[in-house]
């Protein structure tokens, strides 16, 4: 659902930027903060209050991969599997993940608490292996900590 | 240890907070700028002080500035590269986390020198703390008077705006970066024209790295000639060195340039974990030459490292260590080109894509000898032959992976199978 008070915040970047499709990100991101992924009434919602073409405005979005495409769970795990978090035992991070939920990767587990993806580098080399859980970082991973995240997560 | 610049604060807590950091002497480098220099004589001090670019390329700081047009019709802008991206770097980071005021300080005074009223920090998507961190300091830099109209009383006026990019290592690329404010689909773009003429919106604009902005404030504090009395006389001042892989204390460590890789790997770093044996060293970000541990003697500043055969970069020092299968970890990283690459010039989009399925190949035990010829020759059909560096930094750890440890490919094709255990 576009509230009123969404459409409000996204209106408001009209003059906030030197030029209108400069507000298409930022909008973006009201979207994704607001719906949890940018469902297509959204887009259409944003076009309207920008007067930007749906079509620019999908161009724009297909580019980039931090907005979910689809819904995903209420929790998106995303763990960095570039060289240095690899050589910290990535691999074993995801495997065990994966055998956690029951899910592979690409996949949402059947409650849609959890959905689990791989990550290019994400800026947390020093303290690897490390994944982004909604935006937030947990770093320095183990098993233990892992355990520990998702109960917490489970039971909220 | 030599003295830190940018870290000098950094363990402070609260060094994130306005209060704090004025404690700690901030925001007196942007009145001195505003009372004593005139905009020219800021570019000819950070000039002289020999200050590079910290994101990759090592441009000098005040020759960029020196070229945005002073007599310009359009408006002009600067734009602080936050898009952090490049693996195996984790400094910028930081120093938006900890000391934020130290970089909007380093952007005032940068905006000042290219006449710039409008800046905008570029910052990753993924970075989302270090965004609240920007934003919350941003709004205490308006309340207390150091950015907004008539800054300090000096009649000049500068607006900041903190811009969150969407998940894409190509915005890093500056051009790429600037299509993405535009808010057109962000592909690079030919030089010339450069930025400095024809950047966001057309207009003159500067492009400058937040390590690179957040020693600006200290150079003009304490002068030109303190900043070069550090580093070696090419690469001047110190640099962020992000240690990461099979290290025992990875980490953000500020020395002066030129410091020897041993030094970062053996004294600072702690060795290689395990007690392991040191195998290959990539030196700036991956998107720099794999070396060998014989080069580890190498001096850490932009000449040294690329007289070994590398890059310095942006400081990004991956370790690996005598288990690491050299074909994998090359694999990992073309693949990452592979996935990132914008698909606007054909040597990258389809040799990315050639690169990765023949390194993958190999890897599976079904490569042949006549790939590594292939390989090099895809990597040369690449190299040099695109807009942007992406598609180069695809080639340069295949071309020097085969270089410096041709017998693991081999082995792999011989042997039709990974002869190492463990897997990256």
């Amino acid at each position: 659902m576009i509230t009123k008070e969404i459409e409000e915040r996204i209106r408001s970047l009209r003059n906030k930027y030197p030029k209108m499709k400069t507000a298409i990100l930022p909008a973006f991101h009201i979207l994704y903060q607001e719906e949890g992924y940018l469902s297509q009434e959204g887009m259409q919602k944003v076009s309207e209050l920008l007067g930007i073409p749906l079509l620019e405005l999908n161009e724009v979005l297909s580019f980039y991969v931090f907005f979910p495409a689809g819904k995903v769970g209420k929790y998106w795990i995303r763990v960095c599997d570039n060289l240095s978090c690899s050589l910290m035992g990535a691999e074993s991070i995801i495997k065990y993940l994966e055998e956690k939920l029951k899910i592979k990767v690409g996949q949402t587990t059947p409650d849609e608490l959890f959905t689990l993806s791989t990550e290019e580098c994400l800026g947390s080399c020093g303290t690897a292996p490390m994944m982004m859980v909604n935006g937030e970082f947990h770093e320095n991973l183990t098993k233990e900590k892992i355990d520990k995240l998702i109960e917490e997560l489970s039971r909220k | 240890m030599t003295e830190k610049i940018v870290f000098k604060h950094i363990d402070q807590p609260d060094q994130h907070r306005i209060d704090i950091y004025l404690k700690n002497g901030g925001y007196q480098a942007l009145a001195k700028t505003l009372k004593e220099l005139s905009p020219a004589q800021v570019i000819e001090i950070v000039k002289r002080s020999g200050l590079r670019g910290r994101g990759g390329a090592g441009f000098s700081t005040g020759a960029k500035w020196g070229f945005v047009p002073v007599d310009s019709s359009k408006p002009k802008f600067l734009i602080c590269n936050a898009d952090e991206s490049e693996p195996g770097t984790f400094k910028d980071r930081e120093l938006i986390e900890k000391d934020p005021h130290q970089l909007i300080e380093g952007i005032s005074i940068g905006s000042y020198a290219i006449g710039a009223h409008i800046s905008f920090i570029y910052i990753r998507a993924e970075f989302g703390f270090g965004a609240k961190r920007l934003e919350q300091a941003i709004k205490e830099a308006y309340d207390k008077g150091y950015l907004g109209k008539n800054i300090l009383g000096s009649g000049y006026d500068l607006d900041l705006i903190l811009y969150r990019g969407a998940g894409a290592y190509i915005c890093g690329e500056e051009t790429s970066l600037l299509s993405s404010i535009e808010g057109i689909r962000p592909l690079v773009r030919l030089r010339p024209p450069y930025p400095a003429v024809a950047g966001c919106y057309n207009c003159p604009t500067a492009v400058n790295n937040v390590e690179t902005l957040s020693n600006v404030p200290h150079i003009i504090l304490n002068g030109a000639e303190w900043f070069a009395r550090t580093g070696t006389p090419k690469s001047t001042g110190t640099k962020i060195f992000c240690l990461s892989g099979q290290v025992n204390k990875p980490g953000n460590y500020e020395l002066p340039m030129g410091t020897s890789l041993r030094e970062l790997i053996y004294d600072y770093g702690g060795g290689i974990k395990n007690g392991k044996k040191l195998k290959a060293i990539i030196p700036g970000g991956v998107s720099s030459w794999v070396l060998p541990a014989s080069k580890v003697d190498v001096k850490l500043d932009f000449e040294s490292v690329a007289e070994a055969g590398s890059a310095l970069g942006s400081g990004g020092v991956i370790i690996m260590d005598e288990d690491t299968c050299m074909v994998k970890a090359t694999l990992r990283l073309v693949k990452f080109y592979e996935w990132e690459s914008c698909g606007e010039c054909t040597p990258c989009r389809e040799g990315t894509y050639w690169l990765s399925k023949i390194m993958q190949r190999i890897e599976d035990g079904q490569g042949r000898m006549e790939d590594l010829d292939l390989l090099l020759d895809l990597s040369d059909n690449i190299y040099g032959k695109t807009i942007c560096p992406l598609g180069e930094s695809a080639t340069m750890p295949v071309t020097s992976t085969i270089e410096h440890f041709r017998q693991e490919y081999e082995d792999h094709i011989k042997n039709k199978r990974c002869p190492f255990e463990k897997k990256v």
